[in-house]
């Protein structure tokens, strides 16, 4: 099997399994939708307050909601001895990792989708003609914190405080990110373009790609146990 | 490292720390716009240089070496260095805290230079944390060093990031962090001394830590 296949086929066993048992995705819409009324709750009723607000609490959305949908990415493989499976199976390592990775992404997007919709029906949000480069930010900035995230739930999925861990080690790496990620989306929320945030989307694909590449290498020694 | 080097190492920092505060306090002239309190320069500076940059960079290193050797050894300078970088980062803060109460007026201040020390630190403390919840050894140093890799491979990232936070946000008019007064050469010499001191004491505090690991095992087995 190439690599490409054997990424495939744990993205696909990941989404199959999602799909029958909607254990991940009900949860975290449900979740989704608390975090709006505690927002709302949280900041009170005031527009201009929201408005201001508006990138950063988008971005907390997505890294809590993320914080739960990554977390519990290799806990599936603790049961029926699927660990050994993934460690027996050929060749690279990273291959695994890249198709937890890519289903970890299409879990978080669709997280991101609904939040985002939610922030349009609740907020108020305006995104009519800045969709693209709305989506391109999110887009960077999720695959980043899904590289991050992927690795370290390898990681914690043998610890006893694992919930515990998990977020204390994402939280601290994910800073540049953020950063990054919401002034981005300010920049695009407020029409000032992509263009004024350049030197941001190049930290965020940086990032991004220092991620990917140390996940890549650092996974088996993760999968090891 | 043996027993009598380290303690022939330990008298050398205690030699350079003393010689540090000597040019600190009584060489080294009383700095003319901040008074006596540009002093604490020569505590903060090293333990700054010497915890980010030494510390992360011997973790970043020995991390990569156990991945590669699987070297006990490399595995215990990582913890070690990880740890003292965790101290003297704290140092860093505490002291540039009180540093910041007199000359720019608050404890605190969300400048980049002050948030990108933090956020090591806190990245320094999520590595400790990780080892201290594992209690198989082999898997905590495996652990510890794929975090301990990328850390350190963050830093440049956290600093460029938090740059332009600070500067696009409010560009420092009256809260110019740093040292920028250094001007006369006795303060140099005093700041270089205490650096110097500084390096010895990560390196004595070092092989103390990575030689109570290895007694540990020994004693253990």
């Amino acid at each position: 099997m190439s690599f490409g296949r054997r990424a495939y086929v744990v993205l696909w066993k990941d989404v199959l399994i999602e799909c029958r048992s909607k254990e991940a995705l009900n949860a975290l819409v449900f979740f989704s939708l608390l975090l709006l009324f505690l927002f709302q709750f949280a900041l009170g009723g005031d527009r201009d307050h929201l408005t201001a607000a508006l990138p950063g609490l988008l971005w907390l959305g997505f890294i809590l909601a993320g914080l739960l949908a990554l977390g519990r990415s290799f806990l599936i493989e603790r049961e029926n001895d699927c660990w050994e499976g993934l460690l027996l199976a050929p060749g690279d390592k990273s291959a695994i990792y890249l198709g937890k990775l890519a289903g970890n992404l299409l879990l978080m997007f669709a997280v991101e989708a609904l939040v985002l919709l939610l922030f349009v029906v609740f907020f108020n949000v305006d995104v009519a003609g800045v969709l693209p480069a709305l989506v391109a930010v999110i887009g960077l900035g999720t695959v980043g914190l899904a590289a991050l995230g992927t690795l370290f739930a390898g990681m914690t999925a043998h610890v006893r405080a694992r919930e515990l861990l998990f977020p204390v080690l994402v939280l601290p790496l994910q800073v540049p990110l953020l950063l990054g990620t919401v002034r981005a989306t300010e920049a695009v929320l407020s029409r000032e373009g992509l263009a004024a945030v350049g030197h941001w989307l190049a930290l965020l694909g940086a990032a991004d790609v220092i991620f990917l590449v140390a996940g890549f290498l650092t996974f088996e020694f993760i999968l090891e146990g | 490292m043996r027993r009598t080097t380290i303690r022939v190492l330990g008298w050398l920092t205690v030699l350079a720390l003393l010689l540090g505060l000597v040019w600190g306090f009584g060489v080294a002239p009383r700095e003319v716009t901040q008074g006596n309190v540009q002093r604490i320069m020569y505590l903060h500076v090293p333990s700054a240089i010497v915890g980010e940059y030494v510390g992360f960079g011997v973790l970043f290193l020995a991390s990569i070496a156990y991945l590669l050797t699987r070297s006990e050894r490399a595995d215990r300078l990582a913890r070690a260095s990880a740890e003292v970088a965790v101290v003297l980062l704290a140092i860093t803060i505490v002291s540039g805290s009180i540093w910041g109460k007199p000359t720019w007026g608050t404890w605190w201040t969300w400048d980049a230079r002050l948030t990108t020390v933090t956020i090591l630190f806190v990245m320094g403390l999520a590595y400790l944390l990780l080892r201290g919840m594992i209690e198989d050894g082999e898997r905590a140093a495996r652990f510890g060093a794929v975090l301990g890799i990328l850390a350190p491979l963050n830093v440049p990232l956290v600093h460029f990031s938090v740059y332009w936070w600070r500067t696009l946000h409010q560009p420092p008019s009256l809260l110019k962090p740093g040292p920028s007064m250094i001007s006369g050469d006795a303060i140099k010499d005093a700041l270089y001394i205490n650096l110097a001191a500084f390096v010895l004491l990560y390196a004595y505090l070092v092989a103390t830590r990575v030689r109570l690991l290895r007694r540990e095992v020994e004693a253990l087995a």
